[in-house]
């Protein structure tokens, strides 16, 4: 599993594609919205965060199946057990994500104003919805790789999956950026816990049918 | 004969959900008025769905046990029969939403989460359209069916019920259980539950022996 992460973690090129995408979409965002900065309000703010996280995960995560090629999908299948596969993708995708959405976030507040007001609460919904994001795509990815136009299928099989968790990210971050009390962010951060365990379990069970074909 | 007993109380239920839901009394409540009569149509429409949403995962972990065509037939058409319930259920509550709360569609939680449901088993439609090869059709698109049902769950059982809603049973408005306890209501509700889930049950069987007719027909050609 080790090995699998050191090999994913090799391909810095796609890391570095990415990094650079979230950079220059905030900067068109700062752009277009920089004239009027007064437009800006926060829950815009919020939106636009959650939209420009949204696309570099599903940009970022649809990377990791599709990529690869046949012989070392052949070359993994007959060293390590579907279930490590399944396991150590996730696992380097949440890194990945988490790594992104933190630059994003602060390059973000950097450029656009950071109206949060409570810190930690927000950083944790970001973290939530990173490994949330990286768990459900990784899997969705692993099915649309598998048919012939693999990159409409990815963002239709992977919107109606994630918006129930996208609603409840943006619940709680708007709470964390009016600094409401934490009490009042506790229903959606169990929620989203609840939602993360169940696909994580779900792709634990279901990628070895995936892994065979 | 005897098999097809359910068949006929599926035809007296419904029969008996139309007239008796049409004439009799029901209770007099404030802006529902007599729109409580669709209690009988919209609230099975969703009740089927779930139940057979429900089989068409059952038939789709079966193939992922026990690769059959039969399974994954039964699947396929499980799923295209919830998704018919569904947007039953979505369009005679968008008429009923028109009465109530004055327009169709009024960005209510519980109706996008309608709306949302409905779009993860197109994508299922999609994802089956696809593929060309029949077994690697069967057996993703039996993964993918079980992973959106998970998904699915905390979208209409959870969420809904941590935001306000319009919708009865939510944010104060008198919920299903206020008018629950009057008995002439139940008396119709009950055998309409039963009786549109059987009726789905039966589209999903007359559908799948038909779909493997054709099967063994090409096969035989």
């Amino acid at each position: 599993m080790q090995k699998d992460f050191v090999l994913e973690w090799r391909q810095k090129y796609a890391f570095n594609g990415m990094l650079l995408y979230v950079s220059s979409t905030v900067f068109v965002c700062y752009l277009s919205f920089g004239l009027r900065s007064n437009v800006l309000t926060v829950p815009v703010w919020n939106a636009v965060l959650w939209i420009i996280l949204l696309f570099t995960s599903v940009n970022a995560i649809a990377k990791s199946f599709m990529q690869e090629n046949r012989g070392r999908l052949l070359y993994f299948y007959s060293i390590v057990s579907p279930q490590g596969v399944i396991l150590s993708k996730i696992l380097y995708n949440a890194c990945l994500m988490l790594v992104l959405a933190l630059i994003c976030f602060v390059f973000y507040a950097f450029v656009l104003g950071n109206p949060v007001q409570d810190v930690p609460m927000f950083l944790l919904s970001i973290l939530l919805g990173a490994i949330g994001f990286a768990t459900s795509l990784t899997m969705i990815s692993g099915i649309a790789s598998k048919a012939a136009n693999s990159s409409t299928l990815m963002a239709v099989l992977s919107f109606p999956v994630i918006v129930p968790m996208l609603l409840m990210l943006i619940k709680m971050s708007k709470n964390a950026l009016d600094g409401l009390d934490r009490s009042a962010s506790l229903d959606e951060l169990l929620t989203l816990l609840a939602i993360n365990m169940i696909v994580i379990t779900v792709s634990y069970i279901l990628f070895p049918y995936l892994w065979r074909s | 004969m005897k098999k097809n007993w359910w068949k006929i109380l599926t035809v007296l239920l419904l029969v008996f959900t139309v007239v008796a839901g049409m004439l009799t009394e029901v209770p007099r409540l404030a802006i529902l008025n007599e729109t409580i009569r669709n209690l009988y149509f919209h609230v099975p429409m969703w009740f089927g769905m779930i139940l057979i949403l429900l089989v068409s995962v059952v038939y789709s972990i079966k193939y992922l046990k026990n690769p059959t065509v039969k399974n994954d037939i039964v699947a396929h058409e499980a799923a295209k029969v919830g998704i018919l319930f569904g947007v039953l259920g979505i369009v005679t509550g968008m008429e009923w939403a028109r009465f109530t709360w004055g327009e169709y569609w009024s960005n209510d939680p519980k109706q996008n989460g309608a709306a949302i449901g409905l779009l993860i088993y197109f994508a299922y439609l999609v994802l089956r359209s696809s593929f060309a090869e029949q077994q690697q059709r069967a057996r993703i698109s039996a993964v993918y069916n079980i992973f959106a049902f998970a998904a699915l769950i905390p979208l209409l059982f959870i969420l809904p019920r941590l935001t306000d809603s319009l919708h009865p049973g939510n944010g104060g408005n008198p919920g299903f259980n206020a008018y629950d306890l009057d008995n002439r209501l139940r008396m119709v509700f009950y055998p309409a539950v039963l009786g549109w889930t059987l009726l789905g049950i039966w589209i999903v069987n007359v559908k799948s022996r038909l779909e493997l007719l054709r099967q063994r027909i090409y096969e035989n050609v």
